[in-house]
């Protein structure tokens, strides 16, 4: 790293003083100079007064990941000096408020040290406390557009459009961000000799949150319910889904609604509304974290057993317990995959970005219809609250969403006798009635032991009949869920396994290997159950590594029981500290665990050092 | 949860309902409860109440919780869906199919233990919400289904059959509804179909909850001297304090056969709701005149019964919400997808 269109740079802040949308204003600028760019929010679990982070990507090779090293870091935060200090990078700079003195020991060898008195400024400039508070973000982001050479014009326009409507505000914000750029012009070389410089590489990109991404996918695919509890850091894709359906679902001749949000009162009630609505034979969901997901384990059994769709998005943090709120991680996997009590499995999509989180929560709803059962979609804090850069998101008008096996008035008339749980087909799915289309149709849904005809049974045969049936169901679901995206090179030795947000980091890891002469192959996982192809490639290496962020490896431990193949021939490269994946981690796991590929021929020199 | 199937006999001499049914066909499978238990009584009420309303049994939703009262769901009406769910979770089930389909008659049946203690929370969320359904509380003071242990709603001295005494202050559910902003509060007998039929009947005409607390005797685990949910206290303290009948729409009114006062509701389906004041002033429109007389007879070691309050005006959560009439069931998706244009207007968003 470190060049043009190739260099990192932190916010150090406290949370509550307004630095979130004058950072978020950063990164749009850098993407509509086209230039690729990602965002990373590492925010507190409160909501005023504590350390805030967030670090901004500048790659022109389109990489994603979280970055290893700050080329810059702006610290505005008293209480995080000394950590900031030492987060910058050999050769790097650090750029401090100058109203104050910076406390002697906090000056570093090997790195730059640049004051502005933006405080100072502020108070000159402006009035009132919180005004100042909160224009003190955009002078910081006016100094960084000279450091940077970003291009004001760009800058100016993103603020018009966000000021339309506030003149005032407009012109405090303009006058702020022209203090910081000038001063920055007058006391310093500018630009530094890592910055930005236009490109063309964002067209058909666009920058989305998960939550937002997989909220806007619901909508498409048509669900009308949605039930949940507040959690971070799920809430957002609730707030999402509600802002879309005002926007979109809204009765145009009456004003009146085309959906029902429900707040409950808890998890356990989230779930029960939308097994309900699901039972009634609308497209319904529930968002939440793995509190939740403990909370609603009981009824995902009920909906398992009798055969009711839903879709639950898991938006994962770091467990266990209340664990770290706003941190990351991908620890819900085996909770996800057999929830709740007796023999159940479940279907889980884990999508990797934002623009997945789109499509893959309309395969949810489909699979869900489909399969008549719960299914999960394994986001996670990092995939779901961070600002990515992805692909623009597209819709076939010609879709039209698979309900499955799901009975008219028409069909029904000619049932005499409707068996609920009845395999007519043999593919291990029963057609379901819905209430109130058909007098015909009317069943008895019970979580007790029941028979195909859906009767109540406590005869061993009777009971078998409809669980192996489900276990045929399950194994079917493995050919429809979305197949394992698979990248190979030709004489590959090692094998790499991840899923979910590991993804940029993983892809640039292996970039990152080649250059050290290590070839891997790729397998991301996108869904359980797993079908033939993901044995086939852990069969195909004679190492396999597998790169996820929990602490137990669960990810390996799936793998190993549903396809039999032996857990100790998969190596775990573990990440489970709550901040998202950089690619430098895997290098070093990965890498750390072969012989040099080099020390049999001629020693070092041979090797690339990463770029 | 157990039922046999009950051979279906066809006696053409019925009397029929407007639909053409006669009784039987509100019936369900055969009941597996002990004999005499008083949940079999409240099950018969509610097939007679639906059966001269002439519901459409395939427009009705039968749901419950677990025990041995949420059983009953399985033993009348067999031709309209069912749904036992899990112990004291009817309420949020129920809630989320009626956001999905605001068209059908939710029957919801729970015990004392599904709706006092597991669901207490989803109780009170769903009378908040004022989700449109009959919530019957079938009231025995145990836990019936687990072989008799005391039920939040048993009474400060009130015996088990083992021999030990209650001595944790009860959860009264008609209490508790007024205090929640229920907007249709009653409580019956199982022993008395004549006072429970209107009152059953009126509940499934009303736009929004109507919550039935019904003191239903367990025969095996709490019909004993010491019980105060036994058929005998309950019979010896029960007060009636405001009897109903139920009119519905397009049904003549006759004259009260008695010369007590008289008051009338009008349900929002335009059937109406009378009143004979057997209590004195007693007004069931005032909740806080409910609520007072409630507890005085609580006092007095009385059970107030009858159709102790209703509010008739109170918005049901599709009012709320504000939904579209039609139920979300029936919407198509054209109706509910943007498409490919609206998407891409929306990405000019996101960059
Ligand atoms: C989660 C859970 N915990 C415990 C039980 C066991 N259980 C079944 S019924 C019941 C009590 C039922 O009492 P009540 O609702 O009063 O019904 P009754 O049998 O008295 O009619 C209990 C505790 C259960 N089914 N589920
Ligand atoms: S145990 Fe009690 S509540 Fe249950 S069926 Fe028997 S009498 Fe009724
Ligand atoms: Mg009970």
């Amino acid at each position: 790293m470190s060049g043009v269109n190739d260099f990192a740079f932190r916010m150090a802040t406290v949370n509550g003083t307004g630095s979130a949308s004058s950072n978020s204003l950063l990164m749009q600028a850098i993407f509509r100079m086209g230039i690729p760019v990602t965002g990373k929010n590492i925010f507190p679990s409160n909501i005023q007064g504590l350390p805030t982070f967030y670090d901004i990507r500048v790659s022109k090779d389109g990489y994603t990941a979280r970055p290893q090293e700050m080329d810059l870091v702006v610290t505005l935060n008293p209480s995080t000096y000394a950590k900031d200090v030492a987060s910058v990078r050999k050769g790097g700079y650090l750029l401090y408020d100058s109203s104050w003195p910076l406390e002697p020991d906090l000056v570093r060898e090997g790195i730059t040290i640049l004051g502005i008195p933006f405080g100072k400024m502020c108070v000159e400039n402006f009035e009132g406390d919180r005004n100042r508070t909160l224009l003190r973000n955009i002078v910081y982001s006016g100094a960084l557009a000279a450091f940077l050479s970003m291009d004001m014009e760009v800058v100016g326009q993103m603020l018009t459009e966000k000021f339309s409507k506030k003149k005032g505000l407009l012109d405090a914000n303009r006058r702020a961000i022209q203090l910081g750029f000038d001063y920055a012009k007058s006391h310093f070389e500018c630009p530094l000799p890592f910055h930005l410089d236009h490109m063309d590489a964002t067209g058909d990109s666009i920058i989305i949150d998960g939550n937002s991404a997989a909220a806007l996918g619901a909508v498409y695919a048509g669900a009308t319910v949605g039930a949940w509890y507040p959690i971070t850091p799920s809430t957002s894709l609730m707030e999402a889904f509600t802002s879309f359906c005002k926007k979109f679902r809204t009765e145009p001749e009456t004003g009146l609604a085309r959906y029902c949000i429900i707040q409950a009162e808890d998890e356990l009630s989230a779930a029960g509304i939308a097994i309900g609505a699901g039972w009634a034979g609308v497209r319904a969901f529930t968002n939440t974290s793995g509190p939740g997901i403990s909370l609603m384990q009981e009824f995902v059994g009920l909906a398992y057993y009798t055969e009711i769709p839903a879709v639950f998005f898991d938006i994962q943090r770091t467990g266990p317990s209340t664990g770290m709120p706003t941190r990351t991680q991908q620890a819900d996997l085996m909770s996800l995959a057999y929830a709740s009590h007796g023999d159940t499995k479940h279907i889980v999509l884990f999508p990797c970005n934002p623009e997945e989180c789109f499509y893959m929560s309309v395969k949810a709803f489909d699979l869900a219809d489909r399969f008549q059962t719960p299914v999960f979609v394994a986001s996670d804090l990092d995939i779901g609250m961070n600002d990515w850069m992805c692909k623009r998101l597209q819709w076939d008008d010609s879709f039209r969403p698979d309900r499955g096996k799901c009975l008219t008035a028409d069909e029904l008339e000619s049932v005499m006798k409707f068996s609920r749980y009845l395999d007519a087909e043999g593919d291990g799915i029963a057609a379901r009635s819905l209430p109130g289309v058909h007098g015909h149709g009317a069943y008895f849904v019970r979580g007790s032991g029941h028979d195909k005809h859906g009767t109540y049974t406590e005869d061993a045969d009777a009971y078998q009949e409809v669980v192996d049936r489900l276990a045929r169901k399950f194994r079917l679901a493995a050919t429809a869920v979305p197949a394992p995206e698979i990248h190979t090179v030709p004489g590959a030795e090692v094998g790499i396994v991840s899923l979910g947000g590991c993804h940029a980091a993983v892809l640039e890891a292996i970039d990152r290997l080649r250059d050290m002469g290590i070839v891997a192959d790729y397998m991301r996982i996108r869904a359980f159950p797993f079908d033939a192809p993901v044995r086939a490639f852990l069969d195909s290496h004679a190492v396999t590594f597998v790169v996820e962020q929990n602490r137990d490896a669960q990810l390996r431990s799936l793998l190993a029981i549903e396809t039999g193949k032996p857990r100790d021939e998969m190596i775990p490269v573990l990440d489970y500290g709550g901040m998202p994946l950089t690619a430098m981690s895997v290098v070093s796991a990965v890498s750390g665990h072969l012989p040099r590929p080099d020390t049999k021929r001629s020693p070092r020199k041979k090797r690339k050092v990463p770029a | 949860m157990t039922s046999i199937t009950k051979p279906q006999v066809r006696h053409p001499g019925l009397k029929k309902n407007a639909l053409g049914f006669t009784q039987r066909d509100y019936e369900g499978a055969m009941s597996t409860l002990c004999a005499g238990c008083g949940h079999d009584s409240v099950t018969a009420a509610l097939v007679q109440a639906c059966f001269e309303l002439a519901l459409p049994p395939h427009r009705a939703a039968k749901m419950s919780g677990i025990g041995c009262s949420s059983k009953t769901t399985a033993y009348f009406m067999r031709d309209s869906h069912g749904f036992n769910s899990v112990h004291g979770r009817m309420p949020s089930v129920t809630t989320g199919a009626n956001a999905a389909n605001r068209d059908l008659t939710y029957i919801g049946i729970s015990g004392d233990g599904d709706s006092l203690s597991i669901g207490l929370g989803q109780f009170c969320h769903a009378i908040r919400r004022n989700v449109r359904m009959l919530y019957l509380i079938e009231n025995n003071g145990v836990y019936g289904l687990t072989k008799g242990q005391f039920s939040a709603s048993a009474d400060v001295g009130s015996t088990s059959k083992k021999g030990e005494t209650n001595v944790q202050p009860p959860i009264d559910p008609v209490l508790l509804a007024l205090t929640l902003g229920a907007t249709f509060v009653a409580r019956g007998f199982s022993g008395d179909k004549a006072q429970l039929i209107p009152i059953l009947k009126a509940g499934l005409s009303h736009n929004g909850l109507a919550m039935v607390d019904i003191i239903s005797p367990c025969v095996t685990f709490n019909d004993h001297e010491g019980s105060t949910k036994s058929y005998k206290f309950t019979r010896e303290h029960d007060v009636e304090i405001s009897a109903a009948d139920f009119v519905p729409l397009r049904r003549e009114i006759k004259a009260p056969g008695t010369n007590e006062a008289i008051s009338t509701v009008t349900m929002h389906d335009g059937s109406v709701v009378r009143f004979r004041k057997t209590h004195e002033g007693y007004d069931p429109t005032n909740r806080e005149a409910a609520y007072a007389h409630v507890r005085a007879c609580q006092q007095r070691d009385e059970v107030a019964t009858g159709l102790l309050f209703i509010d008739e005006h109170g918005a049901d959560m599709h009012a709320v919400w504000k939904t579209v009439a039609t139920p979300l069931v029936d919407l198509t998706y054209e109706q509910l997808c943007p498409g490919d244009a609206a998407l891409q207007a929306l990405m000019e968003k996101y960059r």
